[in-house]
């Protein structure tokens, strides 16, 4: 039957039962993969192209800083002066600490340890929210200092910084102005880091459901292992974002 | 094999050929089964009658536009009006139709049946993607009723964050939603193809179409993200009024433009590239021929995928670039040209020498060489830096993109619809009908877009309701073209509903060709396969074809 497109296929029947004797047969296998390798391999893929879109998306968001930040550099130190560095390395730390129990929480996963995972699973979920009571701390010291674009943004305080106890380098009006463009790229790049950690929070629960059921506990590890990979790589994003916006000003001379 | 005598497969005895009796279509019945579905073929389906939804919306937009050009006078409708006009046209055409169309119906159909497998990777997701599909356009159409956007499908700052009171969030919005339909239909055929291919289909054994989707698909996954974020800078923009693209605040227009275009001009290729594989199946079934240069044809797809990312900034010759910037993007548009030569002349030498016959399939197929030729070559004078310059904004410009969209895309999107028509539906279409519409659809579409070259090259500006009464002769062709066009169009319609019907039951394979997708019953099972399939032979082998029985295919349910 060499010329037999479609045919009995040797590994559909005898190998498949024989592989399913040596791996437990899930009830989460979906019809149309051959094996259950076959589907791990296919979301852990999907997972990475997904995250390379989302690395795209913010790519956007940083060229447009990038190119700011040469143009207005003058206006781009002054504001970033204006970000609290305590606050930002303490969730730097946190979030940290949140990825550290997510790695921990696939491993817990991968070795069937199903109350470990609740655990690590819980304060993942809880150095997240705390990342985010952190945000919310700065953004309500912006709002108290005027410093929201479009709302109430006071742009004479950095005319007259000497005025308003500022010890800056007072800026020309115009170059003053720019300002708003680094607090709004500020809001758009933390606002949009800060939206992919609330799915992520959402989605959390959702595993920590899940897992307190025990779908994870008998090998099927795939969905906590592509939530590690999103949730790493929203810390990622955070760890460009701390020293570009928070840090990268702060050496002597400005 | 021994000389046993082979039948060449099933020409149904058109007397007694009934449909089998379990597929896709009938497998489960009832609304909710269709809507809650996850197989691809149904999802294809759902996507087919959406996309000529909002077809023939974007149609309904450029019948008015050429009706309003009939006169030198603005006698329809005001400028504001005709803005809007213009606005959603390009926006349905570009975003709800001719960005999804190959990929999310044909490519949703068969892709996974080309390769052997039973399914996309990600049903669910596949079948989000045509939610939010929907959910995009009716933000879209909301827009529309709402009172419409003037800004042009491009969003162009600052003029659509700061000078326009019309409806540009909710527009950007819609197209936001749709862009992340078109992120995970890309994501999906990426995965899919990597993963999913039966035992011996290898990348070398794979039809061109799966090639030019997947191409296609590497720029929906990379591009789209950053179309999204733009949108998401100009609507947060015009929500809180500073910019990041206002000159007046400091920020830069030309930052939209390079955000934007570094999307959109890649979408161009995600929208031929699919067209192109379909014209890659048509050609080589109807000159009973392998693809000519097969591995040329394939690589080239991914090639213009590559290049498609380094040419963005050929649309913004006019508005500021450096010389030396403008002069590398000059040159780099025009390397595009080079592997849509390739496939060009490989799909002529598939033709030399091929038992041609013209079905009404390949009539579309060669409608397209010679109209994506033509919009192609035109391509290449406005890569020119100087011709550019003379031709940017003028009805050259809509002329060419025509040429190539619509010349080329939709008569590559109407020749793969009448290609597999008979695999989707189990059923034929009228063929003198077909050939009468695909006539007309060639001539029609000559008649409205070659005026246009000429009245772009003699200056009249895109985007004005009013010109010159010299222009008018030229006009009032391109205005009966489009009424001829808009014929060729409505005829498929009705005769691709009358053979859901009526039509001639197709049997599995009418057209003779190589593709699993022809091994299989038509309409397919709901699994496609029954088993996996183990393939050994090349894509395009007729001769391979010419000695399989009938007796050796698992078709029938």
């Amino acid at each position: 039957m060499d010329n037999a497109i479609v045919a009995t296929h040797p590994h559909t029947h005898e190998t498949a039962i024989a592989a399913e004797h040596e791996h437990i047969v899930l009830p989460q296998h979906r019809h149309h993969f051959e094996t259950q390798e076959q589907q791990r391999e296919a979301a852990t893929f999907g997972m990475w192209l997904f995250l390379l879109t989302e690395i795209m998306f913010f790519g956007g968001l940083f060229f447009a800083y990038l190119l700011y930040r040469n143009w207005y550099h003058d206006a781009f130190v002054v504001s970033s002066n204006q970000l609290s560095i305590p606050l930002g390395a303490a969730n730097t730390a946190i979030l940290i600490s949140s990825g550290f129990f997510m790695a921990l929480g696939v491993w817990a996963a991968e070795v069937k340890k199903q109350g470990l995972l609740v655990l690590f699973l819980v304060l993942t979920t809880f150095f997240g929210v705390a990342f985010l009571g952190i945000k919310a701390v700065e953004y309500h010291e912006k709002w108290e200092k005027h410093h929201i674009p479009g709302a109430s943004f006071d742009v004479s305080q950095f005319i007259n910084p000497e005025k308003y106890g500022l010890h800056e380098k007072p800026l020309a009006p115009d170059m003053a102005q720019k300002t708003q463009i680094f607090f709004f790229l500020y809001f758009a790049m933390t606002g949009m880091h800060a939206f992919h950690m609330i799915l992520g929070i959402g989605l959390l629960f959702w595993l920590t459901w899940r897992a307190k059921r025990g779908e994870f506990s008998a090998g099927y590890v795939a969905p906590i292992e592509n939530f590690g990979l999103y949730w790493h790589f929203v810390d990622i994003v955070w760890l460009f974002l701390f020293p570009l916006l928070y840090l990268i000003n702060r050496h002597p001379g400005t | 094999m021994s000389a046993t005598s082979y039948t060449i497969v099933n020409l149904p005895d058109q007397r007694t050929a009934t449909l089998p009796k379990r597929n896709y279509l009938n497998n489960e019945d009832g609304l909710l089964s269709w809507l809650f579905t996850g197989d691809h073929k149904r999802i294809a389906i759902l996507y087919l009658i959406s996309i000529t939804f909002f077809f023939f919306i974007g149609g309904a937009f450029a019948g008015l536009i050429r009706l309003e050009l009939l006169t030198p006078q603005p006698d329809l409708v005001a400028s504001d009006t005709y803005n809007k006009f213009f606005s959603m046209h390009g926006i349905v055409m570009i975003f709800l139709f001719l960005v999804p169309s190959v990929p999310a119906t044909l490519g949703n159909f068969l892709i996974p049946i080309m390769i052997g497998a039973k399914d996309l990777a990600f049903p669910k997701v596949n079948l989000l993607s045509w939610y939010l599909y929907w959910i995009g356009g009716l933000f879209t159409l909301a827009a529309l009723v709402l009172g419409g956007v003037d800004t042009g499908w491009t969003f162009t700052t600052p003029l659509s964050t700061h000078y326009l009171n019309t409806h540009v969030v909710t527009a950007a919005t819609g197209v936001f939603i749709i862009g992340f339909s078109s992120i995970f239909t890309g994501l999906n055929f990426i995965v899919t193809i990597h993963r999913m291919r039966a035992p011996g289909m290898t990348w070398f054994r794979m039809p061109l179409f799966c090639w030019s989707n997947y191409a296609a698909s590497v720029l929906m996954v990379l591009g789209t993200p950053v179309l999204a974020i733009t949108l998401v800078l100009v609507a947060l923009e015009r929500l809180v009024g500073i910019g990041v693209f206002d000159p007046t605040k400091g920020g830069d227009p030309l930052l939209f433009q390079h955000l934007f275009w570094f999307y959109s001009h890649p979408a161009v290729y995600i929208m031929i590239l699919p067209g192109m594989g379909v014209i890659s199946e048509v050609i080589s079934t109807f000159s009973r021929k392998r693809v000519f240069g097969y591995t040329a044809v394939a690589f080239s797809s991914v090639a213009i995928a590559l290049f498609g990312f380094f040419v963005w900034a050929h649309h913004m010759f006019i508005m500021g670039v450096s010389n030396y910037s403008a002069l590398v993007f000059s040159l780099l548009t025009m390397l595009v040209a080079v592997p849509s030569a390739i496939k060009i002349f490989n799909w002529a030498f598939t033709l030399q020498k091929g038992s041609i016959t013209f079905e009404t399939p390949m009539l579309y197929a060669f409608g397209f060489l010679g109209l994506f030729t033509i919009g192609g070559m035109t391509g290449v004078f406005l890569g020119a830096l100087g011709m550019d310059i003379h031709l940017t904004e003028t009805y050259f410009i809509v002329a060419h993109f025509h040429f190539v969209m619509v010349g080329g895309m939709l008569m590559a999107f109407l020749a793969g619809v009448h290609f597999w028509w008979p695999k989707m539906t189990g059923r034929m279409y009228p063929e003198s009908l077909s050939k009468l519409a695909a006539v007309t659809t060639f001539i029609g579409f000559n008649l409205t877009f070659l005026p246009q070259f000429i009245l772009g090259y003699l200056g009249m500006p895109r985007r004005y309701h009013a010109y010159p009464p010299e222009f008018q002769v030229l006009n009032v062709l391109s205005t009966a073209g489009a009424t001829v066009l808009g014929v060729g169009y409505m005829l498929p319609l009705l005769y691709l509903g009358w053979s859901l019907k009526y039509g001639a039951i197709a049997g599995n394979n009418p057209w003779q060709a190589t593709g699993l997708e022809w091994q299989i019953q038509s309409p397919p099972l709901t699994e496609n396969f029954i088993e996996t399939p183990i393939v050994d032979h090349e894509a395009y082998d007729y001769e391979w074809l010419a000695h399989k029985t009938a007796q050796e295919v698992t078709t029938v349910g």
